[in-house]
């Protein structure tokens, strides 16, 4: 199986190609440079496997949440890449490929992932390593760090990602997790591989069913509706 | 050559393909004003969201009407300025990147530029060189165009858009957003004799615009007047007549300024009935020619954008790979298509 993932939803922008799991992934810490760096990664990429489009099985792509813009650079992307070539895409949850990529360096198996969402929130889920695999353990949700739910079970529970960084001190209160990776960064090469088991359960779709998915919803206010 | 033209750079979606042989040959629009219209404004938020669940849609029905594969396409235009960054990116990332999976260039094109260009999808087409009043929500500009990408702007607002004074005199008057249209509609059982408004900088040369004062006067005049809805059409008569009084008098100026004999107009306003009227003026007193584009393409639509990239990409013009939007953008910074 061959998938040619991306990644924006943070300041790391990544691409990843998955060939049969082997996977060559680029990877640079820019923000705002999302739009222009990545196709030239995706040519690259392809490039250096001696591979066209056409002869992939899928696009894959961080779908979110995370950064509004970042979300729809990956998702307007695969859509145009998809589309053009004729591919299904699978979205892939960015908190998700966060935890997988966690699980992957860290050896945990069980990841509290959190990104942070500005406006003093956290983007919040909890994911399992079941075989090679994180699943998610709870729903995905947006809240105040001093909101977040307990640990959905009992074990070690791993924190990952910005939020870690950001709300590091509510976050540990409200969890109890001792590690906390709060460098880690959701990737391309781990959206590839989540993206794996997702064609092959099925849970591709047509590239013009792409959606982002925020989480925050709530972005603007009707004048008169009240504070 | 066959080009698909995407347009997101605010709260319609466009999209179209137009053929350097045959023409325009599919066209569409999403318009999101419903969307926006609780919130008295475009929200960029909500515009970029809508655009990423409209756009492709958008384009396979086009490429469905136009009877073109995706795989006959050329080249694909995408607007990537001037306007909002978020909904910018959205069309340039998905036409970019279509663009690189079909290996065929892309260009991105100037919003503004396609609206100047807008009326030669007509027949008869204006001929080169021309006058371009671009008059709408956001603009409000006397363009000299020379060739294709040769453009001098000869005059600008100020503060407000003729458009965005429109809307601005229609919240004043209680209508709904965006109100443009309906001041038009309110001010044809408006009495023209009842009240008169200022024609801002017609009294000094130049060919700036300023229409922030209009809106003062109005409020200043419906609160003197009182709100019947007689007063309400009256004010409405009187506002629009002195908008397309100063449009009037700063095109007549462009054209003999510049010696040229030609006026193209364009934007949102140039569908505007009582401009249109006032405009035909300058073909019977001083022997102009005055062209539009079809009503619907006043308004931000793909069309445009597709006519605009096919010129440049059929001149060899085109992007590389890094997707770039300017949120601003300079008319004047264009390469000139030889």
């Amino acid at each position: 199986m061959k998938i040619l993932a991306l990644e924006t939803a943070t300041d790391a922008c990544s691409a990843a190609l998955w060939l049969d799991g082997e996977v060559e992934e680029t990877l640079r810490l820019a923000p705002r440079e999302h739009a222009a760096l990545l196709l030239p990664m995706v040519q690259s990429l392809l490039a250096g496997a001696g591979l066209t489009l056409g002869r992939l099985d899928a696009l894959a792509f961080g779908r979110g949440p995370g950064s509004f813009t970042g979300l729809r650079i990956a998702a307007g992307m695969a859509q145009g890449l998809a589309f053009g070539a004729g591919l299904p895409v699978v979205p892939v949850s960015t908190l998700a490929a966060l935890a997988q990529g966690t699980a992957r360096e860290q050896g945990v198996d069980r990841v509290l992932a959190a990104l942070d969402a500005r406006m003093q929130e956290v983007y919040w889920g909890a994911y399992r390593l079941q075989g090679a695999h994180v699943v998610a353990a709870a729903q995905e949700i947006v809240c105040p760090p001093t909101a977040v739910p307990p640990p959905p079970g009992a074990g070690e529970w791993a924190g990952a990602g910005s939020g870690w960084l950001a709300w590091g001190e509510a976050l540990r209160a409200a969890t109890g997790a001792s590690r906390v990776f709060a460098d880690q960064r959701p990737q391309a090469r781990d959206v590839a591989s989540l993206a794996a088991t997702g064609l092959a359960a099925g849970e591709a779709v047509a590239p013009e069913q792409v959606r982002p998915v925020y989480l925050r919803d709530q972005v603007a206010i009707k004048p008169g509706a009240g504070a | 050559m066959k080009v698909l033209g995407i347009e997101t750079s605010c709260d319609e979606t466009g999209v179209a393909v137009y053929d350097t042989a045959r023409g325009l040959l599919a066209d569409a629009l999403h318009s999101q004003i419903a969307l926006h219209a609780d919130y008295g404004g475009v929200v960029p938020e909500l515009a970029s969201r809508d655009h990423v669940r409209k756009l492709l849609p958008l384009v396979r029905r086009v490429l469905d009407e136009a009877g073109v594969e995706r795989q006959a396409l050329d080249g694909i235009a995408y607007t990537a300025g001037p306007g909002l960054v978020g909904a910018l990116l959205v069309g340039a990332s998905l036409g970019r990147s279509l663009a690189c999976a079909l290996d065929v260039p892309a260009i991105g094109v100037h919003h503004m530029e396609g609206h100047l260009l807008a009326p030669m999808l007509e027949t008869p087409a204006p001929c080169l060189p021309f006058v371009a009043l671009l008059v709408s929500g956001g603009h409000t500009l006397l363009v000299a165009v020379h060739a294709i990408g040769d453009y001098r702007i000869l005059g600008d607002t100020l503060d407000d858009a003729a458009g965005e004074a429109f809307d601005k005199t229609a919240k004043l008057l209680g209508l709904d957003y965006p109100g443009g249209p309906a001041v038009a509609r309110l001010a044809e059982s408006g009495d023209p004799a009842r009240f008169r408004f200022p024609r801002p900088m017609t009294d000094r040369p130049g060919l700036d615009f300023s229409f922030s004062g209009l809106k003062t006067f109005t409020l200043t005049t419906a609160r003197e007047a009182g709100d019947d809805p007689q007063t309400r059409a009256d004010i409405a008569r009187a506002f629009q007549d002195a908008v397309v009084d100063t449009l009037y008098i700063k095109c007549r100026r462009a054209l003999q300024q510049t010696g040229l004999r030609t006026l193209v107009v364009a934007g949102g306003v140039g569908a505007n009935r009582a401009l249109r009227a006032r405009l035909a003026e300058l073909e019977r007193a001083q022997g102009a020619s005055v062209f539009y584009p079809r009503p619907e393409f006043c308004t931000d639509n793909g069309a445009m954008i597709a006519y605009a990239g096919a010129l440049r990409l059929r001149a060899g013009q085109g992007e590389g790979l890094a997707v770039e939007v300017r949120p601003r953008w300079s008319l004047e910074a264009l390469s000139v298509v030889a």
